[in-house]
């Protein structure tokens, strides 16, 4: 990959901050988006503008067009059976939240069981939790070993007959740690049980096949991968999703509200309409095809292999520096582009607003996963996460830094 | 007479066990503000010229020349606007 001809697509990157240029380190919270996104994004506004389905003018047909293509796209990315396995949603967690409602209201009960790790967002821990209060099913946890790994032996052992569906992040948002969720996926299925896996931090930096995989739910988002926020993805298998009843009702979702002796009799639309009540983030579709376009053309093992490239760079620099603890395994085959990381006298958030003052963006705080903080007994920790447009460079500014602050 | 909300643009708890408080100073007002503090604080430490590690009253906190202050160990927010009443109003 040619990294300096992909900087040149994304404008943000020539922004100053507090006089310095901006390194962006925060890319698992979200990324910086391409020209050809902001201008697919501009261009339906400008020239497309329709609600989609069920309308004859030209701009509703054009806007149905663009949007559909989006979810053909997608599937090809992912490589689902079909189109109709792809659930537009506002983002990851609507997409956990979906299925946790839809199945957890629908068929779980006392006598069920829902497996999660220690080591999940809380968008996939507090959904399980608040069904769970209403329909009495137990959700049990994985735990997770002191380098951030997942214990599988503990994991394995606890998925049993009672077991439900398993929840399980493909790649950790704090540490970076890659679970083989294909062979949890296989105990899970041998066991009767549904496997759900929590895409966010693995499908926008690297290959995800869901047929190899062969995991039932997918949850990802756009903003992550270079597309807007407010949209993001659940791939479901079609005889799963059938299954399911609807988590949102609305229009769209409906095949037919008729009423008859003094109520509403009322059927689902065919998938994956059933599951998008309401008019959907039309514009933020569409930017996701583009940046889908964007990242096929760049090749998502070329993505993967710059970043592992990266996180090997900075691992061995940072290692060097006295006042820096890594935390997260060391065999760095097992991780991705994520750093959590400490400085020797600074809170994570005292740490973020230091390098701030540099131009570099740095995450602070527990992410979203207080539980693996727990385990790991951190108080909270810094983060750096790279993308296709990180350089060592970069890196190497981020550890003047820091050895500058040592002298 | 000037108020902390003359100053302050936000107020944010950040997660984390350390309970750090995050507070931004108006862009507008950022440069009297650290001058403010810097007169009324006692300097421990400066890093690099941008970061000032300073005490008022007892309390530690750390001061960023892009017009942020962290702060830690204030129970309730009155308590902290109490403090920032002290520190930032002339």
């Amino acid at each position: 990959m040619n990294i300096q001809a992909i900087r040149q697509d994304f404008p943000i990157l020539n922004r100053q901050i507090n006089g310095k240029p901006l390194i962006y380190f925060d890319n698992a919270a979200t990324s910086q988006k391409p020209y050809s996104v902001i201008d697919a994004i501009t261009n339906y506004y400008q020239y497309h503008n329709g609600n989609i389905h069920r309308a004859i003018h030209t701009l509703s047909s054009e806007a149905t067009e663009l949007f559909e293509k989006s979810r053909e796209k997608i599937s090809k990315f992912i490589n689902a059976k079909s189109p109709n396995e792809i659930i537009f949603t506002r983002g990851t967690t609507e997409a956990i939240n979906l299925v946790a409602y839809s199945l957890g209201c629908d068929t779980l009960g006392s006598d069920d069981e829902v497996l999660i790790s220690l080591m999940e967002h809380h968008s996939n821990i507090v959904p399980w939790e608040i069904i769970a209060k209403c329909r009495g099913f137990t959700v049990k946890y994985g735990h997770v070993n002191k380098d951030g790994t997942l214990d599988y032996q503990d994991f394995m052992s606890k998925i049993t007959k009672k077991t439900k569906i398993c929840c399980l992040s493909h790649v950790s948002n704090v540490t970076g740690v890659i679970n083989d969720v294909k062979c949890i996926a296989k105990v899970a299925h041998d066991n009767g049980a549904l496997m759900l896996i929590d895409g966010a931090q693995s499908v926008p930096h690297m290959k995800v096949d869901v047929q190899d995989l062969n995991v039932d739910f997918l949850a990802f988002s756009g903003h992550k991968m270079l597309g807007p926020t407010g949209v993001g993805v659940l791939y479901g298998k079609k005889e799963a999703l059938q299954k399911m009843t609807p988590f949102q009702g609305g229009g769209e979702m409906i095949k037919d509200v008729s009423f008859s002796a003094d109520h509403c009799v009322v059927s689902w639309n065919e998938l994956p309409w059933k599951f998008e009540a309401g008019t959907p983030d039309i514009a933020g579709v569409i930017g996701l095809g583009a940046a889908i376009d964007y990242l096929v053309a760049l090749g998502m093992d070329n993505v993967f292999n710059h970043e592992k490239d990266l996180t090997q760079y900075a691992t061995e620099c940072l290692k060097k520096c006295r006042d820096i603890t890594l935390y997260g395994p060391t065999d760095l085959s097992q991780k991705c582009g994520i750093l959590p990381f400490c400085l020797r006298g600074f809170s994570s958030h005292e740490t973020a607003a230091l390098f701030n003052e540099y131009g570099i963006a740095l995450r602070s705080g527990y992410h979203c996963a207080q539980p693996l903080h727990q385990i790991l007994n951190l108080p909270s920790s810094a983060r750096a996460s790279f993308y296709i447009y990180n350089t060592k460079a970069e890196i190497d500014r981020f550890i003047e830094i820091i050895e500058e602050l040592n002298s | 007479m000037s108020t902390v909300a003359d100053y302050v643009s936000r107020i944010e708890g950040t997660c984390g066990a350390e309970s750090d408080i995050i507070v931004t100073f108006k862009y507008e007002k950022k440069d009297e503000v650290i001058a403010n503090i810097m007169k009324k604080a006692q300097l421990k430490n400066a890093l690099a010229g941008i970061i000032f590690e300073l005490t008022f009253e007892g309390q530690s906190f750390r001061l960023y020349t892009s017009g942020k202050a962290i702060f830690r160990g204030f129970k309730t927010k009155m308590a902290l606007m109490d403090f920032l009443a002290k520190l930032l109003v002339v």
